[in-house]
């Protein structure tokens, strides 16, 4: 197994705020790794000084094997693609992309030939002598995306490159991205703050918040088994359910919510009993109505206090004594629930196993 | 009634234009108007005043005017190219490199010695120049010479002086020019592999194109049409062609030669703007805004 990029205990500290916390990962040659968080989590400063913009306080970036200390950015084999692309305005798509490799003394002929390549590589075959200002948000992305690739980096670093798009091309270049990626091969570093283009991209997800890295698994682990409460909302929708930890025994943990109820919460860690605890539980899990003859359910009376209807990704808000906050549930476009209104009395039920307990610290 | 209306509703507009266009007029239109046609005359034989363009011919006749012409052209010329290769790293460094709270007290530095009139600037200068002046006694001083020297009145020493005095108006306009350049394009320049040279070349100075034109055409025209400077830091030989004019109308009282070679200084000067901005492919209504 090859390692691209390595990063050993770095932290960056800006006179008494520390940026980035003592974070440590390995990135495999030819994956596509997001790092995931807030805006203000450290991330773009993590990735200023794996691109030699910022210098780390403390410890080592690795890229392939090489330690990059004090390596400036202009010599090292990594490219970064900016939040705003930074497209030279004064030069037109050809110039643009044949920048860095003009930069290598390259001949006119080999430059001409693989930025012909690379275009066609990205659909913009014929663009060449285009004027940046001429380009549509999409294709501006994908000259930005071809004037590193070019270069043929070890390692590609985007920095929320999608950010300023519309929805809809938002949906496309993320599929677009990926493919590109598969093809080429290369590996890609990617931040960003939105989910959903981290978990549909990605190989693995950094889960960053405050500087450290909470969590870094595979998409699909990232939303079925977080490893912190952070993970757990900010990764996906969750509903929070806060009580005391009266028992643990075989993964589940009985809770006793501050109304006085007691439910059973499914866990991947040992909980002491006598412990303030935390229920997450996604919106999906949560059965209407859950027929009488099933069995293992926490169960609880709710009432309807909106509907949000968006297509698929429809909910509906739901409120009761048990419950710390208003609970969201994913409301099926089936015609199975048509009849229920905002106001309505229902029963909703869990899974035992379904949700995620962690002690509060 | 609706010209009425329209009327009405042009009242203050013509209200607050009329003393801008008085002046304009009045100091500016007439008298140029007059100083065309006065170069257009001259005294024949018997006394009387005729039309003819001998004023301007004599221009090219005599070699001493447009020797002095030539001469303060090619020094505007190096006076604007100095001045922009000061300008430029002192704009890039106050809009980029400094920390944003010592921008202005940065730019306020630069505007502070055009607080007091050119006059009172230049002297300043020449108390320091001069033979003995404070340079030459430190020099003298500190036993880096033993004689003084006249640094004062000699085509470096004006051109020094030209440049010291139009600096401001070529940092300005780079200052905002620069300021609207995106600091990721320079770290994406940077990223893709270039020195720091070639980022000025193929970033900075690309885009600092229209602030460098109509800083250097703001330059060019000031040093051209200096007087004070060349006068008082320049030595003998440095003969400006504003003095030429001056010597015309005041020693010579010849108005009509005069006129003509002021207007010859505006022709040619222009036509030196035109050529320039041709050659940097600029757009003089770019250049402006």
């Amino acid at each position: 197994m090859h390692i691209d990029l390595s990063v050993k205990h770095v932290s960056k500290r800006f006179e008494s705020f520390t940026a980035v916390d003592d974070v440590c990962f390995e990135v495999e040659k030819g994956k596509f790794f997001s790092i995931l968080g807030p805006s203000g989590c450290g991330k773009t400063t993590l990735l200023r000084m794996i691109a030699g913009f910022e210098e780390p306080s403390e410890g080592n970036i690795f890229i392939g094997a090489q330690n990059m200390a004090d390596i400036p950015p202009n010599r090292r084999p990594v490219n970064l693609i900016f939040q705003h692309l930074a497209l030279f305005p004064m030069m037109n798509v050809a110039e643009n992309i044949g920048f860095g490799l003009a930069r290598r003394n390259e001949s006119k002929a080999e430059i001409k030939k693989k930025v012909a390549d690379i275009l066609e590589r990205v659909n913009l075959p014929g663009f060449d002598s285009k004027k940046i200002y001429q380009l549509s948000g999409g294709q501006k992305q994908r000259v930005a995306i071809a004037r590193s690739l070019v270069l043929d980096p070890t390692v590609l670093l985007l920095d929320e490159p999608l950010g300023a798009l519309d929805l809809k091309l938002r949906e496309q270049m993320k599929i677009e991205l990926k493919k590109l990626q598969e093809e080429v091969g290369t590996t890609f570093v990617y931040i960003t703050h939105d989910q959903s283009e981290a978990l549909v991209m990605s190989d693995h997800v950094a889960v960053m918040n405050e500087g450290r890295f909470e969590q870094i698994d595979r998409p699909q682990n990232l939303y079925s088994k977080p490893a912190s409460p952070f993970v757990a909302r900010f990764v996906g929708n969750n509903n929070r359910l806060p009580g005391t930890c009266m028992g643990y025994a075989d993964g589940i943990a009985e809770l006793k919510l501050t109304s006085g109820e007691t439910i059973a919460a499914g866990t991947e860690r040992q909980i002491t009993p006598g412990a303030q605890a935390e229920l997450f539980i996604r919106p999906e899990s949560i059965i209407i109505e859950p027929a009488e003859e099933l069995p293992e359910l926490n169960r609880i009376q709710v009432m309807v206090s909106s509907i949000l209807f968006d297509g698929a990704n429809s909910q509906l808000l739901a409120t009761s004594p048990a419950l710390a906050e208003e609970f969201l549930i994913s409301l099926p476009q089936n015609r199975q629930y048509e009849h229920i209104c905002a106001g309505d009395r229902v029963e909703i039920g869990w899974d035992f196993r379904a949700g995620n307990c962690f002690t509060v610290p | 009634m609706k010209t009425l209306a329209e009327a009405k509703s042009k009242l203050p507009l013509i209200i607050f234009l009329t003393p801008i266009l008085l002046w304009l007029i009045l100091l500016i239109v007439l008298p140029h108007l007059d100083l065309l046609r006065m170069s257009f005359r001259i005294e024949n034989d018997y006394g009387d005043m005729v039309w003819s363009v001998n004023n301007y011919l004599e221009f090219f006749r005599e070699p001493i005017y447009w020797l002095t012409f030539t001469r303060t052209a090619l020094y505007a010329i190096i006076v604007t190219f100095l001045t922009l290769c000061i300008s430029l790293p002192v704009a890039f460094y106050i809009t980029k490199v400094a920390p944003p709270k010592f921008k202005g007290f940065l730019s306020l530095l630069l505007l502070m010695p055009f607080w007091v009139s050119e006059l009172v600037r230049i002297y300043g200068w020449m108390i320091l120049l001069r033979e003995s002046g404070v340079v030459n006694h430190f020099l003298l001083r500190w036993g880096v010479l033993r004689q003084p020297v006249e640094m004062l009145y000699n085509d470096v020493a004006m051109t020094m002086g030209l440049v010291y005095t139009s600096m401001l108006f070529m940092v300005v306009p780079l200052l905002s020019v620069l300021d609207s350049l995106d600091d990721s394009l320079i770290e994406a320049a940077f990223d893709l592999g270039s020195s720091m040279i070639t980022i000025v070349w193929k970033i900075i100075i690309p885009h600092a194109m229209p602030g460098i034109a109509s800083g250097s055409i703001v330059v060019f025209m000031l040093s051209l049409g200096n007087y004070l400077t060349p006068n008082l830091m320049g030595g003998k030989n440095s003969l400006w062609f504003t003095e030429q004019i001056y010597n015309q109308f005041i020693a010579s009282f010849n108005w009509n030669q005069g006129s003509a070679f002021g207007f010859l200084l505006l022709i040619i000067s222009s036509l030196i703007i035109f050529v320039g901005l041709k050659l940097t492919k600029q757009k003089l209504s770019g250049v402006i805004q």
